[in-house]
């Protein structure tokens, strides 16, 4: 294993955060801030408790859910859309790397930001609402797997998009939306039944309820399930992944 | 001794339909300096590519030092580095952290002394924290071939290396070429300058339309295909070339003061001596003389000139159904007043 090639692509990627820290860090901080402005403050007034939680404290979960996919793919996707767009991809695809080091170093520094970030966050929140986390171990399992595996789709994403649009195109018009709607400000349990049903083709809202179960022991379905789905979104992204190194596609002619 | 690449019956066809390759072979010795010439859209940077695992090969084979590109790609990656054409850098990181995530991308362990002797032999040291984008289009082009050195390549691609930078950088860089053909590094380079070819290169490969026209030592390609001329300053200005002279092909000058014969540098006899007889006899007198041989730009032109309508003539012999237009020979660039 060349691991001095993972080293580096994993050094390279970390020092951009760095040089970018207030797109990096400070920003999703802010805007994480604002939601427990708005949500916490506006409608946790008239929403005192939710299954016996305070309202402000049962949507960190879903908070720190909504920057750790956001930005997962945000960073995976430009990290490796970058060099395709400069040019500097030709180094990579001529460096004695395998297609799985490749992945490694980059979904492995997208992931690493993103639960930086999510702790952060988690910080912040602790600033705002009082928390406990009931299960930490798994806590930190749903945190990493999560990570990892929209670092993979958005390594995807940058191999698949064409143009700086593309970029955003399915962080702002698919995983946000799903988020919104996948129980992270709610449990599902509140919603009409056929919503309810309706909810649980939304992959995120496995995501959201095994890490909120982490926090309070409260899930909309059970852990196992969050944490099989979790799997499977995980093991269909890297048959993607898979497939784009063993075809080439968009990388090399 | 093997080659250090060997190229067998190489084609790339993109899904375009386009035929960049078609039934390449190649070998390159080792330590020699080896220049790829050919027009734009010839097939010398889908070769390079190729061979550096950047495109992908439709058939054929390309062996590295006898190991195949592809079943031990890291073996024969790391014996390479790759200067490309376009000046593709990192523009936010600074210059040391660019070259030295190259040696690390390569496998290489850290190694600040190595990366300081390249940034330094590239006139670099002094801008080594500057960032990338700082820097001036020769630096980076500086910068680029510090970053494929920082490995320690033994074969070293150029591709292009001197387009765009100045003289004094050129010459430079062609030192930097010869000192580390001096270390036993191969080195490929495909260039439009020729001159650079001519200075530069033991072997000169001429690719045209996605074949390899001619391999051949530059020298003998210059003794074999290159043609004198010997132009005679004389004494009294003529009319006219005397009927007598008919048969070498003499050329007068418009000033009607210089006579000019062309004769072929092979084979044994020139024609020289004949002629002079003859303009003895001609009672044609001269007060001095001067030879000049032809450039390895005249060879290439005239070679690719040759491909192009020979290719032309086969097309139509066919029948003409698949009749490709006619081919523009682009004239590579002479920058005769660098010539070092």
């Amino acid at each position: 294993m060349n691991l001095h090639a993972v080293k580096a692509i994993y050094r390279f990627e970390m020092a951009r955060t760095r040089r970018t820290l207030m797109q990096s860090i400070v920003s999703p901080v802010i805007s994480t801030s604002l939601y427990f402005v708005v949500f916490g403050a506006a409608i946790g007034s008239r929403i005192q408790h939710v299954e016996g939680v305070a309202y402000g404290a049962f949507i960190v979960p879903g908070l720190i859910m909504l920057s750790l996919l956001t930005q997962s793919i945000s960073n995976a996707s430009f990290g490796i859309y970058f060099p395709r767009f400069v040019g500097t991809i030709y180094e990579l695809l001529s460096a004695p790397v395998s297609y799985f080091e490749i992945v490694l170093a980059y979904v492995g520094a997208a992931a690493t930001k993103s639960i930086v970030l999510g702790l952060i966050i988690l910080a912040t929140a602790a600033l705002f609402v009082p928390l406990s986390i009931e299960h930490p171990a798994w806590m930190v399992l749903f945190l990493v797997l999560t990570s990892v595996t929209f670092s993979l789709l958005g390594f995807v994403i940058g191999i698949w998009a064409d143009g700086f649009e593309k970029l955003q195109l399915v962080p702002l018009l698919i995983v946000t939306p799903l988020t919104f709607l996948g129980g992270s400000f709610y449990s599902i349990a509140m919603l009409p039944p056929v919503w309810q049903t309706l909810s649980l083709f939304n992959p995120v809202v496995y995501l959201v309820s095994g890490f909120r179960w982490s926090f309070y022991g409260l899930a909309d379905v059970s852990v196992g399930v969050s944490l099989g789905m979790t799997l499977v979104f995980m093991a269909f992204f890297i048959a993607i992944v898979a497939w784009i190194f063993r075809t080439g596609y968009r990388l090399k002619t | 001794m093997h080659p250090v690449i060997t190229v067998a019956k190489l084609c790339k066809t993109y899904t375009s339909g386009f035929r960049a390759l078609k039934d390449v072979d190649l070998e390159i010795r080792r330590g020699e300096i080896f220049a790829l010439l050919g027009p734009n859209g010839a097939g010398k940077t889908t070769l390079i590519s190729i061979v550096c695992g950047i495109v992908n090969r439709t058939s054929g084979t390309v062996l590295v030092d006898g190991h195949d590109i592809v079943a031990d790609y890291r073996l024969t990656r790391a014996m390479i580095g790759l200067v490309p054409q376009e000046l593709t850098t990192d523009a936010f990181e600074s210059v040391w952290n660019t070259v030295s995530f190259s040696r690390g991308l390569f496998g290489k362990p850290p190694d600040p002394t190595h990366i300081e002797s390249v940034l330094k032999s590239l006139s670099l040291w002094e801008r080594r924290d500057s960032k990338v984008m700082t820097l001036s289009g020769g630096m980076k082009r500086r910068l680029l071939i510090a970053k494929a050195l920082s490995h320690e390549p033994s074969i070293l691609f150029l591709d292009e290396p001197t387009a765009g930078v100045d003289v004094e950088l050129r010459r430079e860089m062609w030192a930097l070429v010869r000192s580390l053909k001096g270390r036993g590094v191969t080195i490929i380079l495909t260039t439009h300058y020729i001159d650079e070819a001519e200075e530069m290169a033991d072997r000169v490969g001429v690719i045209n339309r996605g074949e390899i026209i001619l391999v051949e030592d530059k020298a003998e390609l210059m003794r074999k295909l290159g043609r004198k001329q010997l132009t005679l300053e004389l004494r009294q200005p003529l009319e006219r070339v005397p009927d007598d002279l008919a048969g070498y092909g003499l050329e007068l000058s418009s000033d009607r003061r210089e006579l000019v014969y062309t004769y072929e540098v092979r084979g044994g006899d020139t024609g020289i001596r004949a002629l002079l007889d003859a303009l003895a006899a001609a009672d044609i007198g001269f007060r001095d003389l001067r030879t000049t041989e032809s450039s390895l730009e005249e060879i290439f032109v005239s070679l690719v000139s040759r491909s192009v309508s020979s290719d032309d003539k086969g097309a139509s012999e066919i029948g003409g159904q698949a009749r490709r237009g006619a081919a523009t020979v682009e004239r590579p660039t002479a920058r005769p007043s660098n010539k070092a």
